[in-house]
């Protein structure tokens, strides 16, 4: 199909979108907040409501993963269908600008096999559930040393094969990958929490904070999660290494607290749960390690940035309003400078907005 | 010393920024039409409703008193000189003396004295007062007329359209921008228009404007060709005048803007002219970007005494419902093979004329394809040959990745 001939003169539009009150804070997106927060607080903690609703799915549970659906199975399903259908949305919404169509699509796919299918299918073998999406420190277990030294010495070579794989996205990949292409690669092409915020997000974008407090917070506090999630896997590894350092007893209760705190109360009700009211990036922006991480690499160590063309921009602000990680990328633009922000998820959407054709996703 | 400037539009702002960039003196902006500076340009995506007017201010409201630049929401009335230095009042009875004053009063719209033009749902689109206006004019009305084949013309078109109202466009030229496009260009955005459901009058202009019955509110308008055009509301969209009166009434000397130097220098020692207002001898450069141009200029004039003000290659851009354009240099609207070198895809909605003055190239227009200033600028610049340009175009292309190749 070529959408380009098909929708030239149809292209993305943002009418309306300050005035609907799913979008802009009205009284729907609270309630569209309250049932995913809510939504969120059962699955993680008081799952017995959802019991029924989880056992619709058996059968499909029994076709994919060869056992009956719980909780997770149900979670697992609803996101999936969430970014599938609402990519679909965004696909017709974006279909004129090829970098989204491409994006979309890696997204919706790395999402239903890597995060969906496989995982089931290797359950469904008796093999381990695993994410070969998800790394350190987005998910900090899988570097933990009861895991790693488990699949590496395998003599499975499925298993010694997920250890390797996780080794290598870690150390080589995310480095490698993040020096030539920026934090995009993952965050707006293969992770799921983007996928669900560039799907189902999308509508909520306009609601991130832009203020420079904002920022200043955002830098705080996703540093600091990187840093709890780097002590946390510290004492993991020092107690397995040395049982009996005084530290030892605490590493697994540190390990929980991390677990409750960021893995489930901020990543999921928080990041999830808030996006009608902050936009889709709210855990990716303020808790995200992983963002963290590749965004110290971005803005150290990468090509990546967004240019801006010479003294093209009249301020108009659309890039800056319709940035989902809260970025001023007018305070740039309009003095003609670069845009290489740690935080940037290279969505591209400033790039598209933008009336005068000023910005541009470049790995120069 | 004590700098006032009248007017926060991009040129008093500018000034504004650069003087306390390179200086420590006293800034104070008085400006009239909003408390704090905001982006013109972006008033059509506020009436569209893709951002909120707040999201139009550049910069944060601490940002001023961070950086000393005292704002007063204020109407300059009358500006006086004498030994002692000069002196400003304001519409609210208190009064400045100044050392150094900037005149960066803006442009106001040009109307030519239709009857009916003062009828309630006629207006300009302009200033955050017609912002207001339109949010009222559009309640409960379905037809429009928008009078003016301009940039401002096609803007309040396409604000109106995305309101639902069934837009009716008078345009003076037998093709869209005409006096500026190539036929070809021209031909591409009148289509693209059109094909948005904007029923496009060309070669016709506004004869008078009829109110409804009890003198109420604008009816329909009547065209050069004798029609009766349905309009509930009317956006008068034929140009802007420099706003000149408050500098006229000072002294200083004007003509269409207030006169200036290349220095920016009026007629009145110490006091200075930039922006919309502002007439060179060579005339008014009326453009958002050469407004900031100025305000930065003259910042250096007054602090560093810097010469003369020296315009670089010319560049201008705008967006014609979903088709940008862009252009650099100079691109005569009689371009055609003799002279240009025109690519146009399969599509027929993106198009990229190089024009060229016997084999060197002198302007590059690209329309639904985006391109690189400094590149363009540099070609342009450096008299590069019509050949190297083509050979090395995609250079210049500045479109998001994956779009489809220009093969200029
Ligand atoms: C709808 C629209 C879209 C546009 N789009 C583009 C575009 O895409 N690209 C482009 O290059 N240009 C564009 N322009 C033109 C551009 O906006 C102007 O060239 C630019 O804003 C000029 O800036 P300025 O600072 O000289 O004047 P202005 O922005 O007009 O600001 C002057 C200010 O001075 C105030 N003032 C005047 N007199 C007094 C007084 N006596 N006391 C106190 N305050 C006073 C006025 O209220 C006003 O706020 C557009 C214009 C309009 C109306
Ligand atoms: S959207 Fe484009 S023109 Fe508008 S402020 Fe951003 S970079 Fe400038």
């Amino acid at each position: 199909m070529n959408y380009i001939e098909l929708t030239v003169p149809d292209a993305m539009r943002n009418h309306g979108t300050m005035w609907s009150r799913w979008k802009n804070r009205g009284v729907p997106a609270y309630l569209l907040a309250l049932v995913l927060t809510g939504f969120y607080i059962l699955v993680y903690w008081f799952p017995e409501p959802l019991a029924p609703l989880a056992s619709l799915l058996d059968p499909l549970a029994q076709l994919l993963r060869g056992s009956a659906a719980d909780r997770w199975f149900l979670y697992g399903t609803v996101y999936t269908v969430a970014v599938l259908v609402m990519g679909v949305r965004m696909l017709l919404r974006y279909r004129t600008q090829r970098y989204h169509v491409y994006r979309t699509l890696t997204l919706m796919t790395v999402q239903l096999m890597m995060s969906y299918l496989i995982p089931a299918l290797l359950a469904r073998m008796g093999s381990k559930e695993f994410y070969f999406s998800y790394f350190w420190p987005l998910k900090p277990e899988y570097l933990f040393p009861s895991n790693i030294s488990a699949l590496v010495q395998s003599d499975n070579g499925l298993l010694m094969f997920m250890g390797f794989w996780t080794i290598t996205m870690t150390v080589v990949a995310t480095p490698v990958l993040t020096y030539f292409y920026g934090k995009r690669w993952y965050c707006s092409w293969v992770c799921g929490c983007g996928a669900l915020a560039e799907t189902a997000g999308d509508p909520f974008r306009q609601n991130s904070d832009k203020t420079l407090t904002a920022w200043k917070i955002e830098r705080w506090m996703v540093h600091s999660v990187l840093a709890s999630v780097v002590a946390v896997t510290g004492l993991i590894w020092w107690a397995n290494v040395d049982p009996a350092s005084p530290v030892a007893p605490y590493a697994q209760d540190a390990n929980n607290v991390y677990g409750f705190l960021i893995g489930s109360v901020f990543s999921g009700v928080i990041g999830v749960g808030f996006y009608p009211l902050m936009g889709a990036r709210v855990w990716c922006r303020f808790g995200c390690p992983m963002a963290a991480v590749l965004g110290l690499l971005q803005k150290y160590a990468s090509r990546f940035r967004i240019t801006t063309n010479g003294s093209q921009c009249i301020s108009c602000g659309n890039c800056s309003t319709h940035c989902e990680m809260g970025i001023d990328v007018r305070a740039y633009a309009q003095r003609g400078e670069d845009i290489k922000r740690s935080s940037c998820v290279g969505c591209g959407v400033c790039a598209t907005v933008c009336p005068r054709g000023v910005l541009k996703l470049e790995n120069k | 010393m004590r700098i006032v400037i009248i007017g926060n539009g991009v040129a008093g702002i500018t000034a504004a920024r650069y003087l306390r960039k390179l200086s420590d003196h006293e800034i104070i902006v008085v400006s009239e039409e909003a408390p704090y500076h905001f982006s013109r340009p972006a008033m059509m995506y506020v009436s569209m409703g893709h951002m909120t007017f707040d999201n139009t201010k550049p910069y944060e409201d601490w940002f001023w008193k961070k950086n000393r630049i005292e704002l007063m929401h204020d109407t300059v009335i009358a500006v006086a000189s004498s030994n002692a230095g000069l002196h400003i009042s304001l519409r609210s009875g208190s009064t400045i003396d100044a050392d150094t004053i900037i005149f960066a009063t803006g442009s106001e719209p040009a109307w030519f004295g239709w009857t009916g033009e003062h009828l309630p749902g006629v207006q300009a689109y302009v200033h955050k007062s017609d912002l207001e206006a339109l949010e009222r004019n559009v309640q409960g009305a379905r037809n429009a007329v928008v009078v003016g084949g301009g940039l401002i013309g096609v803007e309040a078109a396409e604000v109106l359209h995305a309101r639902g109202l069934h837009v009716t466009m008078l345009v003076r030229e037998s093709g869209f921008y005409r006096r500026v496009f190539p036929a070809e260009e021209s031909d591409i955005i009148t289509k693209h228009i059109a094909a948005q459901g904007i029923d496009l009058r060309l070669s016709t202009e506004l004869d008078r404007i009829v109110g409804g019955e009890n003198g109420g509110r604008v009816n329909h308008v009547i065209s050069s060709s004798g029609e009766c055009i349905q309009a509930d509301v009317v956006i008068l969209a034929t140009g802007v005048k420099p706003t000149i009166d408050l500098a006229t009434q000072s002294g200083l000397n004007t003509d269409r803007g207030v006169l200036i130097n290349d220095r920016f220098e009026t007629s009145l020692p110490n006091v200075f002219a930039i922006g919309d207002c502002a007439q060179f001898e060579h005339g008014v450069e009326q453009l958002w970007y050469a407004a900031r141009a100025h305000g930065e200029h003259v910042a250096r004039v007054i602090i560093e005494g810097a010469g003369p003000y020296v315009r670089g290659t010319y560049f201008n851009s705008a967006k014609f419902f979903d088709l940008e354009w862009q252009v650099y240099g100079v691109i005569p609207p009689e371009s055609d093979e003799s002279n240009s070198v025109y690519w146009n895809d399969a599509s027929s909605t993106r198009s990229v004329r190089i024009a060229h003055n016997n084999g060197i190239v002198v302007g590059v227009h690209g329309i639904g394809v985006r391109l690189r200033q400094e590149t363009c600028v540099n070609w342009i610049e450096s008299c590069t040959s019509i050949d190297i340009v083509q050979k090395q175009f995609q250079k210049a292309v500045f479109d998001p990745e994956f779009t489809r190749k220009v093969t200029v």
